[in-house]
């Protein structure tokens, strides 16, 4: 039980990747890496879970609250102003990042949960009625499931779901058959948490616009992996978890399309999101303003405009080329070891590989390896119906960002076959 | 720093492996389901209670080791017994896998002592724990599947 077996050799062991920054020195930029876990060295194969965050934005952050914090879009003082022209430039970061045409344009939310419970309220409430439908996929995370289905439930409509092959890869076919006079919405998920699908977003908004049926875009695991371009996808509505792209948690974007966000009732009443009240009758900002009522995260949304800018001094482009080669290595290592099942094995991909081991419980497989000081999530990453797809219980998942080595996902085959040692 | 040896005792492997009484009962009069949303562990706990005593116990489900050894060597222990003695093993059991320590009153844990390993990995007390609350509830009578969240 002290040392594991030698992993089988595999071709591309011997082969350097192909990496166009310096891994050892972006390491260095984020302080949690260097940390010891159960007297071990650190390895953080969690990101999908959340991304660990860079010493910038963490400065960022602590910046604004020591020299800048002051309520915004009220006060003429310095500090407003400043605090004011901050988030709004964090704003424009985001635009940037995701090529939406208009700052108007982004709405800040909690994180991509929010956004999508947004959507289903305001633009769902007002356009989805008795004997309507809303279509998802079978592969999509809890939070593109339940507001949905709480939507639904409000208006005796019907939620249907596309399904998936033994891969994990959407039945476009199906999905296209499913969208009918009756769909007032298709919302899915760029890539998926548990199983790493890359959906073909392209192919799947044509389809739905030749019907001009809008579609939501759940981006949570996509953004900090790819180069997401909202005007080429012409998507409706895209969302984004800050935390999951290196930025700090509480904070995300809902994009939408300018004409239907302003055609849409407001979310939450209250401060910010009103252009004048009297008891009788209040009328509301203009976007973005419009749906984010009350004090926002200022702080929030600086260390998500640092987080962008941090990702776009290293290059979208570089880390998605670097993590396609980590992925594929993982998947290779891990599919030479005997008794390994990978959940999810769809030809485009991101981010993510899921694994069961036979005759060990996932949950095992975590604990054990967080002994090695390897994190990974065990369970159904919120994600049940997949798991249900599949008839597992549960998964080991490991995810990727640019900060993880080649050595770590040796370290992750290792702590497999520790497993295995274990459960011998 | 906890030692995985004291968590995957042998005893408790073999269990996981080879699971006692791993079946439903047909002449069950009382059940009850359990579940632990985190993990998705997720057993059916079936008993036969006559009068005030255990007489048959079985149990089906899925779980990860610990959870389904805890399963395994409760149904062992608990058959027989009357339900107090059943609702005194538990607590007895309990204190063992969040302190490491038996009650000092007598009461006999016997094997499931191995479990003690549990309480240097908090966040699998649930796996331990999740058979007995279960069969807690079956001898209760409640109806709602017991959750551990």
């Amino acid at each position: 039980m002290t040392t594991a077996a030698k992993l089988p050799s595999t071709e591309s062991s011997a082969r350097a990747f192909q990496v166009g920054f310096d891994v050892e020195k972006i390491r260095r930029d984020f302080p949690i890496l260097a940390r010891d876990v159960r007297g071990k060295k650190l390895v953080y194969l969690d990101n999908a879970a959340t991304s660990q965050k860079p010493r910038v934005v963490i400065d960022a952050i602590t910046r604004y609250y020591e020299q800048e914090n002051a309520n915004i879009h009220r006060g003429v003082h310095f500090l407003s102003e400043l605090a004011t022209s901050e988030h709004d430039r964090a704003r424009q970061a985001v635009r940037g990042l995701i090529n939406a045409a208009d700052v108007k344009e982004l709405i800040f939310v909690r994180g991509t949960t929010e956004a999508i419970n947004l959507v289903a309220q305001t633009y769902g409430r007002a356009h989805v009625g008795s004997g309507d439908e809303v279509l998802i996929t079978a592969m999509e995370h809890h939070s593109n499931i339940v507001p949905w289905q709480i939507l639904c439930e409000e208006k005796d409509a019907k939620l249907r779901v596309a399904p998936i092959n033994d891969a994990g890869e959407l039945l476009l076919d199906e999905f296209a058959k499913l969208l009918t006079s009756r769909t007032k919405i298709v919302a899915l998920a760029h890539v998926s948490n548990a199983l790493g699908t890359v959906n073909p977003l392209a192919q799947i908004v044509e389809l739905a616009h030749r019907k001009n049926i809008p579609v939501l875009v759940d981006g949570a695991q996509a953004v900090p992996h790819m180069k997401v371009d909202v005007q080429a996808l012409d998507c409706d509505f895209y969302t984004l978890s800050s935390h999951k792209m290196f930025g700090p948690m509480g904070i995300g974007i809902l994009y939408g399309k300018a004409k239907l966000l302003e055609s849409m009732p407001p979310y939450q009443g209250g401060g910010d999101m009103i252009s004048s009240v009297t008891f009788e009758k209040t009328t509301y900002n203009k976007l973005p303003f419009k749906f984010e009522a009350g004090t926002p995260d200022v702080a929030g949304a600086i260390g998500l405009g640092a987080a962008i800018k941090y990702l776009n001094g290293i290059g979208i482009d570089k880390i998605e080329k670097y993590e396609h080669q980590l992925l594929a290595y993982a998947i290779e290592k891990l599919s030479a070891i005997s008794g390994i099942r990978l959940i999810g094995t769809a030809k485009e991909r991101a981010g993510v590989v899921s694994f069961v081991i036979e005759g060990v419980h996932p949950h095992d497989v975590g604990t054990i390896l967080d002994q090695e000081g390897i994190a990974i999530r065990t369970g159904h990453h919120c994600a049940q119906p997949i798991m249900d797809r599949f008839g597992i219980p549960a998964t080991a998942r490991a995810s990727f960002a640019f900060y993880n080595t080649k050595e770590e996902v040796d370290a992750l085959a290792n702590g497999v076959l520790k497993v295995q040692e274990v459960f011998a | 720093m906890p030692d995985l040896r004291d968590l995957y005792q042998e005893v408790i492997l073999e269990h996981s492996k080879a699971p006692r009484n791993f079946h439903t009962l047909d002449q069950a009069n009382q059940k009850a389901e359990g579940f632990n949303p985190l993990c998705g562990d997720h057993f059916t706990v079936y008993v036969t209670v006559h009068g005030d005593a255990i007489q048959d116990i079985g149990f089906q489900g899925s779980g990860c080791a610990i959870s389904k050894a805890s399963a395994s060597m409760m149904t062992q222990v608990v058959k027989g017994k009357s339900k107090a003695e059943a609702k005194k093993l538990f607590d007895t059991f309990h204190k063992l896998v969040t302190t490491g320590e038996a009650n000092g009153d007598g009461s006999d844990l016997g094997k499931l002592a191995v479990f003690s390993g549990v309480s240097e990995f908090p966040v699998r007390v649930k796996c331990a724990t999740l058979a007995w609350h279960t069969l807690q509830a079956a001898l209760e009578g409640k109806q709602e599947k017991v959750s551990t969240e």
